[in-house]
């Protein structure tokens, strides 16, 4: 007997979800208002997208969010993953617990104690800050959401699969990339993909460890947003809203059809 | 086994990796905690002087003290900012919590399809931008901004809510509600319908039956919920320093001016490492509960 | 009400003496009138009439997806009937939610309290009724005691065994002291050895309270041993009720017949009927069967012959004159330990199953595969089946 959902239910889920969503659409009709203020309805127009393309530091900050977030997405997803690896199938091993700390605290750190401390890793060792110490630091913080994806799904991969491939003569590095690997692969792309998104979005670590010559895009807007709103804010979010919302959605139909197929 | 060394070797590149690039760094914030700043670049002292050798490394170890601590102590504007971050961090968790589980609990009682979507439109805004969500709230706080259109357009009076604590709060609950409404669903979507049958079995109403069952083995994701939330707000900057007013003090603020600011760094590590010490609790029993849940799943 | 606390002790003797069904004078506990529950397209119950008296032990059998945990969910309140009313102690529970009913529900899946100890799930229901704390706490000890788990009172249900938290669960359900035990498959999650041990135990202890039991299941043996009476139910119908001796010797359907135990059924065409014995002519057995029949059944009709394979003789040598006569030879055997049963291919091409008991040790001649055998069986031990 699974009761449907109360009206209190209902009402509850559809206040919450306008709550969480309001703001962004709001957000999204803005951007293509053609009065230079937020708040006065101008007409519609698309001139803040066409401003856009004509401002050099936007779209340089914009390559360099990109370059940043695939080669860290994919840095951490190749270490998150064994991460992940470890902890399910090893069981018991020295440092473990610690370990397991160092994965989970990340998670949950302010950024602003992230931030300054890699900062200070790389002072120490006299790197100069740019591109490359932004990346190694986006690559140190995701890759803990990788390993938590990523294990959520090792655990529940049947491990006689793995088993049987070793029976059938594999070397365990084999049976891993033959058999474990093909079937935890969407949860490997979700966790790039989130890595990737994270990367893409974070402001405060990119503040402390970029350099001159590297700014993203979260670093740009912030710097603009601080000056008050603007429609070319509205118009550049709106882009990166439709971009992973996109990107979500298309995840989330594809994986809804693979689960109609197997079942 | 002979699997289990390999797997072992397997694990040491992240481990190295989180080693460097996150356990190290700790050891750099407390060292630089117990420097003093300087007008140098890097601006701090001391600095450990290799070419003298170990001589240059006693010397280091010598002028470490608490001297910044001591600094923090006596300027009330740091401990103001340590207990209102306390403050806002506990006021909004109990928000999200009463505003999180009704559409947890409600998310949990659709048919599964549904729910599939639901998930999604609750997981959709967390992918999204923080920093734009946070600008979002901007442009309908600020005084001639969307609320006070629509205020004005019923005749009621206008709200000053940009740049005030106010602000805050929304802002907060706003950005962290999906990290309450996840966990919370988490748990209440596994819970066995049996069990509710069977309290109403032995004579539960509907709302007996929840307070006796649902909401007890609720529990852990109330805590889970809670402490994803708890924790990373205590540290927030982008929130407090974008919808929050030059009164608005909180750490992660604090943070961001001594260093960029003020180019204190030894303050900004102080305060930074003061936090953590406040966070390791709530962090140890984080990862604890993470580790209990997985276990379970096993 | 004098059948409370009936004694049965010798269960074969005195349990038929418990008889309150055919005693028009009394009232039934329990009443299902024409009850019809449909979930889209789909009819689980249909139609479905019953009577439950007190005291009585009652089950509910048939193959998964008859309809019988439905039928109990309804008595339970956790499904509303489409059609039909159902009554308890006279009273109409249409209306009344699951918490309003004083009949409690042992789960399949037992469904405790994960975050309750045992003492804790057994008070749950006595809390739940404002029972003052003193007399709940003796309640929960005389359970504990009642199904021996006086130890375990303060162990979490992840702490025990699958026995132990079947026991808990029957505790819980009955410490509220119901009018009526619904208990849902409660065996099931159970392995073979202790599932035995536990019908005798729960038939044991329904005796001690002389509270009504109805009971769901899909397992033949556990109804048989359990159950005062038995409903077999079939697709939403109830096909047959009866009491479990009446329901295995005189089944009304092929189909009663065939679910409940082993069965070889023998078409036939009717030749003679006088009203106590019948006759059929079958390819199977070239004599003729004979089997004893009260009714007049027409010439020339179909007719199925039900006989059980320990009901049937197999011999090595050629028995003398009579019906029920079939030559055969051995296709098969397998030695059960207490019984062999033996498959035979009859000469008509079809398979016989008989089973003998193996009385004892050393057998002097052996029964081997492809061996030449006859079979027999008494009129009396056929049952006369015309659907």
């Amino acid at each position: 007997m699974k009761r449907g959902p109360s009206a209190f239910n209902i009402a509850s889920v559809v206040a919450g979800l306008a709550f969480l969503h309001l703001p962004i659409v709001l957000l999204v009709v803005y951007s293509f208002n053609a009065s230079r203020l937020v708040t006065v309805w101008g007409g519609f127009s698309t001139k803040w997208y066409g401003a856009l393309l004509r401002d050099d530091q936007l779209l340089a900050a914009i390559w360099v969010t990109l370059r940043v977030g695939l080669i860290s997405a994919s840095l951490a997803t190749v270490l998150g993953t064994l991460a992940a690896v470890a902890l399910v199938r090893s069981g018991r091993f020295k440092g473990r617990l610690l370990f397991s700390g160092m994965i989970y605290a990340p998670l949950v750190m302010p950024e602003v104690i992230l931030g300054l401390s890699l900062l200070l890793l790389f002072v120490a060792f006299g790197l100069p800050r740019g591109f490359w110490t932004v990346t190694v630091s986006h690559a140190t913080v995701t890759l803990c959401y990788v390993t938590v994806v990523v294990q959520a799904r090792l655990i529940s991969f049947d491990k006689a699969l793995e088993e049987a491939a070793r029976d059938l003569g594999c070397t365990p590095l084999k049976a891993f990339f033959a058999v474990t690997l093909p079937n935890i692969a969407p949860a490997v792309a979700a966790a790039w993909m989130l890595a990737f998104t994270l990367s893409l979005d974070d402001l405060v670590i990119a503040s402390f460890t970029s350099g001159p010559g590297a700014t993203t895009l979260p670093m740009r807007i912030y710097s603009q947003v601080r000056l008050g709103v603007s429609p070319e804010i509205n118009a550049v979010s709106t882009l990166l809203v439709g971009l992973v919302a996109t990107g979500v959605i298309a995840a989330y139909l594809f994986q809804n059809r693979r689960r109609g197929r197997d079942a | 086994m002979k699997g289990r060394p390999r797997t072992g070797l397997a694990a040491l590149a992240p481990f190295l990796w989180l080693g460097v690039f996150f356990l190290f760094p700790f050891l750099l914030v407390a060292k630089l905690s117990l420097s003093d700043t300087a007008l140098a670049m890097p601006p701090y002292a001391p600095r450990v002087d290799w070419s003298a050798g170990w001589a240059g490394v006693r010397a280091f170890f010598a002028a470490l003290d608490f001297e910044t601590y001591a600094r923090l102590t006596r300027d009330s504007l740091y401990i103001a900012s340590y207990l209102s971050s306390l403050m806002f961090a506990a006021v909004a968790t109990g928000i999200l919590l009463v505003i999180g589980y009704p559409i947890a609990y409600g998310m949990s009682r659709f048919a599964a399809s549904t729910r599939q979507a639901l998930l999604m439109a609750v997981i959709l805004p967390f992918w999204t931008s923080f920093l734009i969500r946070v600008y979002a709230w901007i442009a309908v706080l600020k005084p001639e901004g969307l609320l006070n259109t629509f205020l004005s357009q019923f005749g009621l009076p206008e709200l000053n809510l940009l740049n005030t604590d106010t602000a805050v709060y929304i802002g907060l609950v706003y950005a962290y509600l999906p990290f309450m409404v996840l966990p919370l669903y988490a748990v209440l979507e596994k819970q066995d319908q049996s069990l509710l049958e069977a309290a109403a079995d032995l004579g539960c109403t509907r709302t007996q039956a929840f307070w006796r069952v649902t909401f007890p083995l609720s529990l852990p994701g109330v805590g889970a919920g809670a402490l994803l939330c708890f924790i990373p707000m205590v540290g927030e900057f982008v929130i407090p320093d974008l919808l929050g007013g030059s009164g608005t003090l909180m750490l992660g603020k604090t943070i961001w001016t001594e260093f960029f600011a003020n180019r204190d760094w030894p303050a900004a590590s102080a305060v930074a490492i003061a936090m953590l010490a406040t966070l390791v609790i709530p962090i140890v029993l984080y990862q604890r509960q993470q580790t209990k849940m997985i276990e379970a799943g096993r | 009400m004098s059948t409370s606390r009936r004694p049965r002790l010798n269960i074969g003797a005195v349990r038929s003496s418990f008889a309150p069904w055919a005693d028009p004078s009394l009232e039934p506990l329990v009443r299902f009138e024409g009850v019809t529950k449909r979930f889209g397209n789909e009819t689980a119950v249909n139609d479905v009439s019953l009577s439950i008296y007190e005291s009585e032990f009652f089950a509910l059998l048939g193959p998964s997806g008859c309809g019988k945990t439905t039928l109990m969910r309804l008595l339970a309140g956790f499904e509303t009937p489409d059609a039909g009313r159902i009554t308890l102690a006279g009273e109409d529970l249409a209306g009344r939610s699951p918490h309003q009913r004083p009949v409690n529900m042992m789960f399949q899946s037992y469904a405790l309290f994960p975050h309750l100890s045992v003492e804790q799930n057994i008070a749950f229901g006595l809390k739940q009724q404002g029972t003052p704390k003193g007399q709940i706490a003796d309640r929960v000890t005389e359970m504990l005691a009642l199904v021996r788990l006086e130890g375990l009172a303060r162990r979490k249900p992840h702490q025990l065994s699958g026995g132990q938290r079947q026991r808990v669960a029957l505790a819980r359900a009955i410490a509220p002291n119901p009018k009526m035990l619904l208990l849902d498959e409660p065996l099931a999650a159970l392995d073979k050895k202790l599932r035995e041990e536990t019908q005798f135990e729960l038939i044991a202890l329904q005796q001690r309270l002389g509270m009504t039991f109805l009971i769901v299941t899909h397992d033949q043996e556990e109804a048989m041993v359990t159950a005062d009476r038995i409903a077999v139910m079939r697709e939403g119908h109830i096909v047959q009720i009866g009491r479990p001796a009446e329901v295995y010797e005189t089944p009304n359907s092929r189909y009663v017949a065939d679910f409940i135990g082993d069965v070889n059924l023998f078409e036939g065409a009717v030749t003679a009927a006088d009203g106590k014995r019948v006759t059929l002519a079958t390819p199977d057995c070239p004599v003729g069967f004979e089997a004893l029949e009260d009714d007049r059944l027409a010439v020339g009709s179909t007719a199925w012959l039900g006989v059980r394979p320990e009901k049937i003789q197999l011999h090595l040598d050629p028995p003398k004159e009579g019906p029920n006569r079939m030559a055969g030879k051995v296709a098969d055997y397998g030695y059960l330990g207490d019984w062999t049963t033996y498959v035979v291919e009859l000469e008509s091409g079809r398979t016989v199953r008989a089973a003998r008991a193996n009385a004892s040790r050393l057998v002097a001649r052996p029964i081997a595969c492809d061996d030449l055998c006859w079979l027999t069986f008494a009129p009396d031990a056929a049952v006369v089946l015309t659907r």
